[in-house]
């Protein structure tokens, strides 16, 4: 059918868009040489254990990782009480709190670095690696505050009645009912404010970018100073890791759901 | 007093009034249907009964004591929504048992009433099964359950039946009467199916506009209904205008009704008569001639559609009592007073 | 639990961290970067406290307008090439099995892991004369020398627009996914051919949502700073590059901060205009 042959071609154009790059940096990855070479001569997997073995990969990658587990659960501490709040109760004027959250992500990254470099520099703890953990945890909170937003949004209100007829009070009811409900939204929130802050790049370093270097700083500094193919490996392993986290979350939730689709009863 | 009574009870939305001064007895142990057509304010009472919205004017009193202020959580009432709102993450006993649980009941309890509550829906072993799994009807039965589980004083049903299929809906009904009547709960439920309301109920409250229409067995509110609204609202029946003559009889179509007097005061009220208490007969013998227009065989019963004075009559008679008529015939409309009841608008 | 309004103290009580928070966290430096915009520059440190409108008289020059013009075209294609492509492709992507929508969105969730950067540097690739696009071309027959792509406008859109795919089609998803299949069945039985259809029912039912997205992908594209470097000539750098490069490359915060500052209040009064104008439109 006509129909069905164009929409496999267009299909495949974009896979073969999204992807071209991809390939590419996986190519350069598995060069022998030190060398970013496109189609790659030779073939080493070493780069992928530099990630690992090479003690300046390995800190960046440590450092990435602290410091994207951190922010990501501030980012959600943040954004639950926040959405809870704004689904709990009638007041209009605690709106200000959610276009405050969701503006960070709006605004372009460079601005919120600029900020956040002006804000720790006069507050006098400009370099300290918390200082990275909170400017990230703002400008991801965004992300949960979102996903917990369309959550809370399709909890079924007459469930939360229903509770109040049985005895439940406020507190019975977020334990046994809304929490247990929300929690898919917190984990696909938390998913993916933790991959993003992995790869987030100007914030990091405007903020902490001369004491410490996280995987992506090192990555522009290796592209600007001195190529490896380990940044290719490091970026490939990076997709795989977000690919599985959000494969599990498929495996074991609803993912369509958690990106907005109303039921899990279509197809 | 035992039992539930509603006093002055309104509710405004803005300036909507959703309901308007209602006042309503309910005595222990009564099953009362809230009927109505959408907009009637039926949902709304149930839920100030609930405690999900407060009362703007009036008082809500149970057993004497005064419930308008208490909440929702403390009332110790059994409610079933019309989306049924089974917890979508907890199994058949675990739904349940919830009102057990978050009292802190032993588990030992839990697990006794769970079966009790089971055996008496007729689905004993499902106690594991996720709700999910469930068809419509056992989705209906868990939910009974888990409003019964702890024994409430007042039983709440909103549109219970809404979404089951009609041979479902008939079943359930009888079932509700019947767990009703052995339990001795008091009952309400709000409802738009009047058939439904005439087999469940010992008491129909009928709604309108926010206020309370007629709040009487089902039979009376059959036979007597108290207004041309209620009339309509229950059953089919014809309605015809009706005005006092020189000599205070009522008169349709300019015609006497033979034996029908209108009530004193009133010169214009409305006749309403059923349609299975029309009967017709040859031309020039009734209140008021009129024409067949069409004939509706239905098997078990006949309908015979009448045109007079620009309006439709419908007789309704079964196979053996069959007017022998045939379209376009003139034939005379007999009304019976003791089957007509004159009513206001 | 129905939703009213706060009674006592203790309800306000969830919103006390976030509020917190974002006002000490987001509020507080966002100010400081206005104030800052008006000090004036310190050539020895970052900049001395003090008020002056310098910052912001320099970019009434040409050459500043020049680049914000130019930003803001780009960004404004940006968002029109994504749009363009995401929409048909999410819509008929919500068509599809939940298995395929499912691979699908782990798909585009792991695209969005790879950081511009590498973004970069792989288009760079793909566009250079030695090992990309030109070369598979030429070894097809279809061109008959390689050629490099980049530095150049088009290589910069294209770096852009897949950049900003993924979270276009994560923006569209919810409101496709939710649209009434029966919609486009009735156009269908009314006459109209599935093409047709689509763009005499589907469009026009979600135009809110193609706006909306619109504007989101407009002010993602304006926050562009890498990309433009990588990929393009410095006749093809947007404002955020400026801003960046004026405040760590050149150390002159103020005049950064001023930028940064007029980029906001630009956004902001397009964004506006888009909202008033979409208003308008539905009200006639």
């Amino acid at each position: 059918m006509m129909a069905t042959l164009s929409r496999r071609v267009y299909f495949t154009l974009i896979a073969l868009f999204l992807a071209a790059p991809l390939l590419i940096v996986l190519g350069v990855s598995v060069n022998e040489k030190q060398d970013l070479s496109f189609p790659p001569k030779g073939f080493s997997l070493s780069w992928y254990g530099q990630i690992f073995l090479d003690p300046a990969w390995r800190n960046a990658l440590v450092a990435s990782v602290l410091l994207a587990l951190a922010a990501a659960a501030l980012a959600v501490a943040i954004a639950l009480p926040l959405a809870w709040f704004l689904w709990r109760r009638i007041a209009p004027w605690a709106n200000v709190f959610q276009a405050l959250g969701l503006a960070p992500f709006i605004l372009p990254p460079v601005i919120t670095a600029l900020g956040f470099l002006s804000f720790w520099a006069t507050a006098g703890f400009y370099g300290q690696a918390w200082t990275a953990a909170i400017s990230h945890a703002i400008f991801f909170v965004t992300l949960p505050l979102v996903t917990l937003s369309l959550g809370f949004a399709s909890i079924d209100r007459s469930l939360v009645e229903a509770a109040a007829t049985m005895g439940a009070d406020d507190r019975i009811v977020l334990r046994t009912v809304v929490l247990p409900l929300i929690l898919p939204y917190i984990v696909s929130g938390y998913a993916f404010a933790f991959v993003l802050s992995l790869n987030e790049y100007i914030i990091a370093y405007m903020t902490v970018g001369f004491t410490m270097e996280t995987l992506p700083i090192k990555i522009f500094n290796a592209l600007r100073y001195g190529y490896t193919p380990t940044m290719a490996a490091v970026s490939v392993f990076f997709v795989a890791v977000a690919a599985m986290v959000f494969g599990l979350i498929a495996r074991f939730g609803d993912i369509r759901r958690l990106l907005g689709a109303m039921t899990s009863e279509k197809n | 007093m035992s039992g539930l009574s509603l006093k002055d009870v309104t509710k405004r939305f803005g300036d909507f009034k959703a309901v308007d001064t209602v006042n309503l007895d309910v005595p222990h142990g009564t099953f009362v249907c809230l009927l109505g057509p959408s907009g009637c304010g039926k949902t709304t009472l149930l839920r100030m009964i609930a405690g999900l919205e407060d009362p703007s004017e009036g008082a809500i009193v149970l057993d004497g004591s005064d419930i308008t202020p208490v909440p929702t959580h403390k009332r110790d009432f059994g409610m079933v929504f019309q989306s049924l709102a089974l917890f979508p993450h907890l199994t058949v006993g675990q739904n349940i048992a919830y009102p057990l649980r978050i009292r802190n009941r032993p588990r030992e309890e839990q697990a006794r009433r769970v079966d009790e509550l089971l055996k008496l829906i007729h689905l004993s072993g499902f106690a594991e099964r996720p709700v999910a799994k469930l068809s419509g009807g056992q989705r209906q039965r868990v939910a009974i359950a888990r409003a019964l589980a702890l024994s409430p004083r007042l039983f709440l049903l909103d549109e219970p039946l809404s979404a089951l299929d009609a041979k479902l809906r008939e079943a359930m009904q009888v079932e509700l009467r019947q767990l009703q009547q052995r339990l001795g709960v008091t009952t309400i439920v709000v409802t738009h199916d009047q058939r439904e309301a005439m087999t469940m109920a010992d008491l129909v409250v009928v709604m309108g506009e926010g206020r309370i229409r007629q709040a009487a067995p089902p039979i009376e509110i059959y036979r007597r209904p108290a207004d041309a609204f209620v009339a309509d609202f229950i059953g089919s029946t014809n309605l015809l205008e009706a005005s006092a003559d020189g000599a205070g009889r009522a008169t349709v179509f300019g015609r006497p009704v033979a034996g029908l007097s209108m009530p004193s005061g009133l010169a214009r009220a409305v006749l309403s008569i059923r349609p299975e208490d029309v009967r017709l007969a040859a031309a020039g013998t009734g209140a008021f001639d009129g024409t067949v227009t069409f004939v509706r065989d239905l098997g078990a019963t006949i309908e015979t559609f009448v045109e007079a004075g620009g309006e439709t009559i419908v007789a309704v008679a079964t196979p053996r009592d069959k007017p022998d008529v045939g379209l376009g015939q003139a034939v005379g409309v007999v009304l019976s007073p003791d089957a007509c009841v004159l009513l206001t608008r | 639990m129905r939703r009213e309004p706060p009674r006592n103290l203790a309800d306000y009580a969830p919103l006390a961290f976030p509020a917190l928070m974002l006002t000490v966290f987001f509020v507080v430096p966002f100010s400081i970067m206005i104030a800052v915009s008006f000090f004036r520059r310190d050539p020895a440190g970052f900049y001395t406290p003090d008020f002056v409108v310098d910052n912001y008289a320099r970019f009434l020059s040409v050459f500043f307008g020049g680049v914000l013009g130019f930003s803001l075209v780009l960004a404004v294609l940006v968002a029109a090439c994504c749009v363009a492509i995401a929409f048909p492709f999410t819509f008929l992507l919500t068509r599809c099995s939940r298995r395929v929508q499912t691979v699908w969105l782990v798909c585009l969730l792991s695209v969005l892991s790879l950081s511009e950067v590498i973004i970069g540097f792989a288009w760079s690739t793909l566009f250079s004369r030695t090992a990309g696009i030109t070369n598979l071309l030429v070894a097809a027959g279809l061109m008959e020398a390689p050629q490099a792509l980049l530095p150049g406008f088009g290589a910069v859109l294209t770096g852009m627009v897949y950049q900003a795919l993924p979270y276009t089609v994560l923006v569209l998803y919810p409101a496709l996914v939710r649209l009434d299949p029966t919609l486009l069945e009735a156009a269908r039985t009314l006459g109209a051919s599935p093409t047709r259809a689509f763009l005499n029912v589907v469009v026009p039912a979600l135009r809110n949502t193609i706006v909306a997205t619109l504007i989101m992908v407009f002010v993602f594209a304006l926050g562009s700073y890498l990309l433009p470097q990588i990929l393009g000539r410095p006749q093809h750098w947007t404002l955020s590059v400026l801003i960046t490069d004026q405040a760590i490359y050149q150390s002159n915060m103020p005049f950064a901060a001023a930028m940064a500052v007029f980029l906001v209040l630009i956004t902001l009064a397009l964004v506006g205009l888009m909202l008033m104008v979409g208003r308008k439109e539905s009200a006639a």
